[in-house]
């Protein structure tokens, strides 16, 4: 393709890095978790991604030089600076922001012309994770799938607007353009009837494929349960095989599931369900640059995972005869803004949804001196940050920060804008907290928290990271049971007391009736208060029974 | 507590099944009120029987630590659509309940 | 059995009510008549892995034994682990359907009676105290 004059910014991106050659009859594109980034952002990748129980040291759970050793990608090359944390300061300079929708668009249109029939699908978290998807309730993310040309979508966060407007949006602009909002795990609390269409059977180029909608199984457990009170999750395996064995039984020649499941879970589900050829997932937000082939009873599922933020489009290629797959082709295509033009009617759209909020966005609150970025098992600069601002402004002993996924990363020099602030903390359900809670209390949330993540079972772990801690150091073994991962937690050195009680900040509970400040404005006061923000110490654990050598951790600081 | 009851009844080949949604507190008696701090009563329905086609086919004890508005699902074979089900509560007050639908 | 549709106060089995006050699961066993029930692979337990609502917790349990007349469900670490014996009979299989209070992580167990015997089974429901997320 042409590449536009921002070329000479890209390093040494080569000249034909968006020339992708068509294969096959049948090709599907896949966006998931772009968490409302509508704006070209910085994203940096994990550093910490451990893996436990089967997946230690496995795909999702690599990361930097491992990633790359095992994806066969060139170190310091463009993929590699998409696809890794690596040298993330230097390569976001050279090679520019990613993602953004004007230059996605122009992106899928290209794969799009090149492979005429195909369909993009959606993983969700589309419709939260940004200031002016909370203030239009996601409709300007709405408004830009629907110009972005999304054909199926299954949901997380689009929940956290609430089950009426979900509906309104699925039984309103969803259906009058043709996008399928689509879930089998989601049934009704009276009598467990289907809420969404469980899957769709499309027509492309002459091969039937079926699409099977996965939500997030844990939205009412890790998402306030009183936005979906009439409706029931879960994983659903049984459900899954029963439509599968459907879609089947009704032509379908290629059969995929696209799943907010997160990568652990998918490739457990893949390893269960029958009759599956892909699983196109979400979710856990990992880049990973070819599908992992999952065997099972009667066959090979292979599982993919997008990324997160806009960063990428997936291109899934199918060469399928005589209703057979014979071949396929699979690229997890980094989106680079400065390597793509931005089409010029999703700009116009994006400049119309923010124009009447351009001011508030446009806030400036602080310059950062070092990089701000949140993936990470543990912690980042920016959760730091955070709980930074909640100690001092509320004055606490410590602080909670939720191990949300989403937020986008900043490199040092630039100035933090409200609109940076709300890309960390934009949820329906954002407001601060200040609790007493006993030494016991603060081991027992950590510990709940902890095997969320790391129990050894896939079909136990809900996708987030750890809970980001501040002000309290301790310990942690993954590998332990719950109950025993967390130990030596103690307070400005001090071993923290079991029936002592402790000032706790913290924001985003799930309870209903929460009340309290929003978090951007707490956070907002302090950062305009030091208007400078120095480098963040990373108050990280003590690692326990993790191996030097793990593929997925690297240039880990214990702060203890 | 004469909160009307849904009852659905559907057919399987000759299998009937039969999904109950009943209306009521059930309380455990051990839950302390959030305002107050005192004991909330106990008050849980006690006894279920369902009938088919005029047959008793379930006959249960329940306590407090069944769901408030409890469900009950079950399953009849050699039923045929149009037998008549009904469903009957009794509470550890006295109160009751009885709806009935028909197999189809 | 109980006429059809007019149910006393007095319950049908009242004897069996003081399942609904004991005190472990070993009590309850005693007070159902199922102690030394033997584990059974005949007997599938399906509920959640992790409990969305403690309050709601949605059990299914499905008994192939033969004969089963009855299905007992026990939620071992509540206070009162008893939850509910249904007796079967006319035609009515071996399942039962319904959602239960579960105040901790805890087993759930099924105990069955058919011909004369007692069987068990049980599952885990994991309950947390949520939040975060990718
Ligand atoms: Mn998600
Ligand atoms: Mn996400």
């Amino acid at each position: 393709m042409m590449l536009d004059s921002k070329q000479v910014l890209a390093g040494n991106a080569p000249s034909n890095f968006y020339d992708i050659p068509a294969f096959g009859n049948v090709s599907l594109m896949h966006i998931t978790d772009t968490h409302a980034q509508l704006m070209p952002i910085y994203f940096r990748e994990p550093s910490v991604n451990i893996g436990v129980g089967g997946a230690v040291g496995k795909v999702p759970h690599l990361v930097g030089d491992k990633l790359l050793k095992h994806f066969n990608i060139a170190p310091n090359s463009i993929d590699a600076h998409a696809f890794t944390y690596l040298n993330f300061e230097q390569a976001a300079k050279t090679y520019g922001k990613v993602g953004g929708f004007a230059h996605l668009k122009t992106l899928v249109d290209k794969v799009r012309a090149s492979r005429p029939g195909s369909l993009l699908m959606d993983s969700g978290d589309t419709w939260q994770g940004s200031g002016t998807a909370l203030w239009t309730k996601g409709q300007d993310m709405v408004d830009a799938c629907i110009e972005l040309g999304v054909n199926v979508m299954a949901p997380h966060w689009e929940f956290t607007q609430g089950a009426e407007r979900v509906m309104e949006i699925v039984n309103g602009d969803f259906k009058k353009h043709g996008i399928d909002f689509i879930a089998q795990n989601v049934v009704t609390n009276d009598f467990g009837d289907q809420v969404f269409k469980p899957y769709v059977m499309k027509s492309v180029n002459g091969v039937q494929v079926a699409i099977i909608g996965q939500a997030f199984p844990y939205t009412p457990i890790a998402n306030p349960r009183y936005m979906v009170p009439d409706w029931s999750f879960g994983i659903r395996d049984d459900g899954m095989q029963k439509w599968v064995d459907e879609a089947r039984a009704k032509g379908a020649q290629i059969v995929v599931v696209l799943s907010h499941n997160g990568m652990d879970v998918d490739i457990k589900m893949a390893s269960r369900v029958t009759g599956v050829d892909v699983i196109f997932g979400g979710h856990t937000h990992d880049g990973v640059p070819q599908p992992v082939p999952v065997k099972n009873a009667k066959g090979v599922t292979l599982v993919t995972n997008a990324g997160s933020n806009g960063k990428f489009l997936g291109v899934m290629d199918f060469d399928v005869k005589g209703g057979k797959i014979k071949g396929w082709k699979y690229r997890l295509v980094p989106v680079f803004s400065n390597l793509l033009a931005a089409d010029k009617k999703m700009e116009a759209l994006i400049k119309r949804v923010r124009k009447p909020y351009e001011a508030k966005l446009n806030e400036k609150l602080a310059i950062t001196e070092g990089v701000l970025y949140r993936r990470g098992n543990f912690n980042g600069s920016w959760d730091q940050l955070i709980m930074d601002a909640m100690m001092k402004v509320k004055g606490a002993d410590a602080a909670f920060s939720p191990g949300f996924r989403w937020g986008t990363s900043l490199l040092p020099g630039d100035t933090i804008t409200m609109e940076h602030l709300l890309d960390q903390t934009a949820t329906t359900y954002s407001f601060s907290t200040l609790t007493e809670m006993t030494g016991q209390t603060i081991k027992e949330v950590m510990e709940d928290v902890c095997d969320n993540l790391f129990n050894a079972d896939p079909y136990y772990q809900q996708g987030g990271d750890m809970v980001r801690v501040g002000g309290i150091t301790y310990a942690l073994n993954p590998y332990e049971k719950m109950g025993k991962r967390i130990s030596d937690l103690r307070l400005n050195g001090k071993p923290l007391a079991a029936n002592k009680k402790y000032k706790v900040a913290g924001w985003a509970p799930v309870a209903e009736g929460a009340t309290g400040t929003p978090i951007w404005d707490v956070v907002a006061e302090y950062l305009r208060s030091v208007k400078t923000v120095t480098p963040r110490k990373l108050n990280n654990p003590r690692l326990i029974g993790v191996k030097q050598n793990d593929p997925g951790i690297a240039d880990y600081i214990a702060s203890v | 507590m004469a909160e009307p009851m849904k009852i659905r009844a559907t057919l399987a080949g000759d299998v009937a099944d039969i999904k109950v949604l009943m209306n009521h507190v059930m309380e455990t008696g051990t839950r302390k009120d959030a305002k107050t701090g005192q004991l909330v009563p106990a008050h849980h329905i006690n006894s279920i029987v369902a009938t088919l086609g005029g047959k008793t086919v379930l006959q249960a004890e329940i306590g407090g630590a069944v769901s408030k508005n409890p469900f009950l699902g079950f399953k009849v074979k050699g039923a045929k659509a149009g037998d008549k089900v009904t469903v009957s509560w009794v509470d550890n007050k006295g109160d009751k309940n009885s709806a009935e639908a028909t197999v189809g | 059995a109980v006429a059809a549709g007019l149910l006393k106060p007095t319950a049908a089995f009242a004897s069996d009510r003081a399942a609904f006050d004991a005190k472990g699961v070993d009590a309850v066993m005693k007070a159902i008549k199922a102690t030394g029930a033997a584990d059974s692979k005949d007997i599938v337990v399906k509920a959640p892995d992790i409990a969305e609502n403690g309050a709601v917790v949605p059990v299914e349990v499905t008994s192939n034994i033969a004969g089963t007349n009855s299905i007992a469900i026990i939620a071992e670490k509540n206070a009162t682990p008893m939850v509910g014996e249904f007796e079967l009979s006319n035609g009515a299989t071996g399942y039962i359907s319904t959602r239960i209070k579960l105040a901790n992580t805890s087993n759930v167990r099924a105990v069955v009676k058919a011909g004369g015997k007692v069987f068990t089974a049980a599952k885990e429901v994991k309950v947390t105290i949520g939040g975060c997320g990718g």
